[in-house]
């Protein structure tokens, strides 16, 4: 079996982002950028399963510019991925577009499973997976905290408002990861430095016939309202005298 | 204008969240209808939402292959309603964020996602950047597929309406998944994205039994619900659906005590749309101070139990 992994480049999780002076967007000039941690938990999962001997190969997948593929995609192969497809662009690329880009591949690789992260942790916006696998026609198991392939299905538990969720899907599917699936590794050194010969294609949104113009339009991007910090309370009586005061309690 | 709104329900009753989703959808400025697509208690469902103010009309869709919501089945069900339809709307709960994006491809369109303010008929704000930044975005597509934060649209009211229950039907069973079971946390305390009051706790909680001993008891006495940061539900003190934060719920209480959190970007955008936030914790750089009205320096096992006895 064949797994693939879509990854994608974001801001470092520890960064706040700052916001350009004229509303236009994001500033990412010199800021850290990493694989979404999603993302790295989803290749994991892919690198565990072929480990213990139920896949063959894992591929992973970026859209986004070079840094994509020369940062991203290295450390998915350092991490544990076979191959690496590029897909280059500078432009942004929205969930609906991805989804159609992946497509594409999946119909060119065919793997069993397209394991990738429930969101991007810069726009989100948490529904790519869920377009891939309704544009593929195939079941979908978002926000996994487990993965159990079991012949030509997988059980995958779900993280829903209620408690954990069991479903059983027929292969292929398309899994999105929760933040319980896996601890990801670090990858070793030898790794990191044997990750550059493996192999790595690249390509453009227009191999594969996808228009990725956007949909929506970002007209502004605001600071949220900010928070005062209020006052540091002496002891447990002041708190509990203020609190009954603003009719809190 | 018209909206379809999806319906999040569970044992016969409504999800809050969809009563805000109503009002999301009628601020689109035209009539909106409510789905309720699901199994043997998709009636009950059903006759709840035509209770709902402004809603016009409900649509019950009652088949087996719904009763769990899933995506594969409820998808082309929507789909196959759009005809009909300007917009679809749907909670930004578990459930609506696992059919919406699906739903949204289906026709060709890109979701607007968890919304927080309707700016016009096809322009929204969202937040991006675990809250950090907001966006006022605006679609191109003919038709819209939304999902909307509960937290940000006041609910519409459950009773006042008196909306006609239409039954519809779709192609049922895709065949490509099924339900194999749900372990639910049972609790008799308030739902968390809904409560009023919430006290949530750390990783400073050490493990499951003292968070219980410790943060239970306050919780009890101002009838709050329990909820947690990350680093608290990783380490197994706590269930999943407890994390509050980016990718966990969204809430917004009248009153949040964070204890023994230190108050990551990521725990933040769950929370910081609270009234009013107490935060008890040992360390006075911990950033959560930097958004709490009333903050406590304090080690929490001695200052919890204090402020337990003394409210
Ligand atoms: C992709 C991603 C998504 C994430 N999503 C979420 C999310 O949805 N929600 C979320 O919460 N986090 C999320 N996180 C994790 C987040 O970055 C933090 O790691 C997490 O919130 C930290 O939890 P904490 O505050 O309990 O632990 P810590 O950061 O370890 O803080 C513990 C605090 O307890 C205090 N303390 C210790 N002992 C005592 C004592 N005796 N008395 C009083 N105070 C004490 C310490 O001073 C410290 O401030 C996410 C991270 C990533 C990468
Ligand atoms: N540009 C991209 N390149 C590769 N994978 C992506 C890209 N955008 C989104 N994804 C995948 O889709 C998931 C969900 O993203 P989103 O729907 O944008 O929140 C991510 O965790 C990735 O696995």
């Amino acid at each position: 079996m064949k797994i693939l992994v879509p990854v994608k480049r974001v801001i470092d999780y520890n960064l706040k982002p700052r916001i350009k002076a004229d509303g236009s967007g994001v500033d990412l000039a010199n800021i850290k950028m990493s694989m979404n941690p999603f993302d790295e938990i989803a290749l994991e999962e892919a690198v565990r399963i072929k480990e213990a001997g139920k896949a063959e190969e894992v591929v992973a997948v970026s859209i986004g510019p070079a840094k994509a593929g020369s940062d991203t995609l290295k450390s998915a192969r350092a991490i544990g991925a076979d191959r690496a497809i590029h897909v280059e662009t500078d432009e942004e690329v929205e969930p609906l577009a991805v989804a159609k880009i992946l497509k594409a591949i999946v119909d060119e690789e065919q793997p069993q499973l397209v394991i990738m992260g429930k969101q991007a942790i810069d726009d989100d916006n948490n529904q790519t997976g869920q377009m891939l696998a309704a544009l593929l026609g195939r079941p979908q198991g978002t926000f996994a905290s487990k993965v159990e392939i079991d012949g030509d299905h997988v059980a995958v538990t779900r993280e829903v408002d209620g408690g954990l969720e069991t479903v059983r899907l027929a292969l292929p599917a398309v899994v999105t990861t929760d933040l319980r699936l896996n601890e990801p590794r670090f990858p070793a050194l030898p790794n990191i430095i044997k990750a550059a010969k493996k192999p790595m294609s690249t390509k453009s949104p227009a191999d594969y016939g996808v228009d990725t113009a956007p949909r929506l339009k970002t007209l502004k991007v605001a600071e949220p309202p900010v928070r005062q910090a209020g006052e540091i309370v002496p002891d447990v009586d002041t708190l509990v005298a203020k609190l009954k005061a603003m009719g809190a309690v | 204008m018209t909206s379809l709104v999806l319906a999040d329900h569970e044992g016969g009753t409504l999800n809050p969240a969809t009563l805000a989703t109503v009002t999301a959808a009628a601020a689109l400025g035209g009539p909106v209808h409510v789905l309720v697509a699901g199994g043997g208690d998709a009636t009950a469902a059903a006759d709840a939402a035509a209770k709902v103010a402004g809603v016009e009309k409900v649509l019950l869709a009652s088949d087996a292959a719904y009763a769990h919501q899933l995506a594969e089945n409820v998808a082309p069900l929507v789909a196959g309603l759009m005809d009909g339809y300007d917009a679809f709307l749907a909670s930004a709960t578990t459930t609506g964020k696992n059919i919406a994006p699906r739903v949204a491809a289906l026709m060709d369109v890109m979701q607007v996602s968890d919304i927080i303010g309707v700016e016009g008929p096809k322009t929204f704000t969202r937040p991006i950047y675990a809250g950090n930044a907001i966006a006022t975005v605006e679609s191109s597509d003919a038709k819209l597929v939304i999902t909307v934060r509960g937290t940000a649209f006041d609910k519409a009211a459950a009773e006042g309406g008196s909306a006609a229950v239409e039954n519809v039907s779709g192609a049922g069973d895709a065949g490509l998944s099924s339900f194999v079971g749900l372990e639910a946390v049972k609790s008799d305390r308030p739902e968390l994205t809904s409560a009023g009051t919430i006290v949530s706790g750390g990783r400073a909680l050490k493990d499951g039994p003292t968070f219980e001993q410790v943060i239970t008891p306050l919780a009890d006495k101002l009838g709050a619900a329990i909820g947690a940061s990350r680093a608290a539900v990783d380490a197994g003190y706590v269930p999943n659906d407890y994390q509050v934060g980016q990718t966990g719920k969204i809430v917004a209480p009248e009153l949040y005590i964070a204890v023994g959190i230190s108050g990551a970007i990521q725990h933040l955008a769950g929370m910081k749309d609270s009234k009013v936030i107490v935060a008890i914790n040992k360390d006075p750089d911990a950033p959560i101070f930097q958004v709490a009205d009333l903050g406590l320096v304090a080690d929490l096992f001695q200052a919890v139990p204090e402020l337990t006895e003394k409210l």
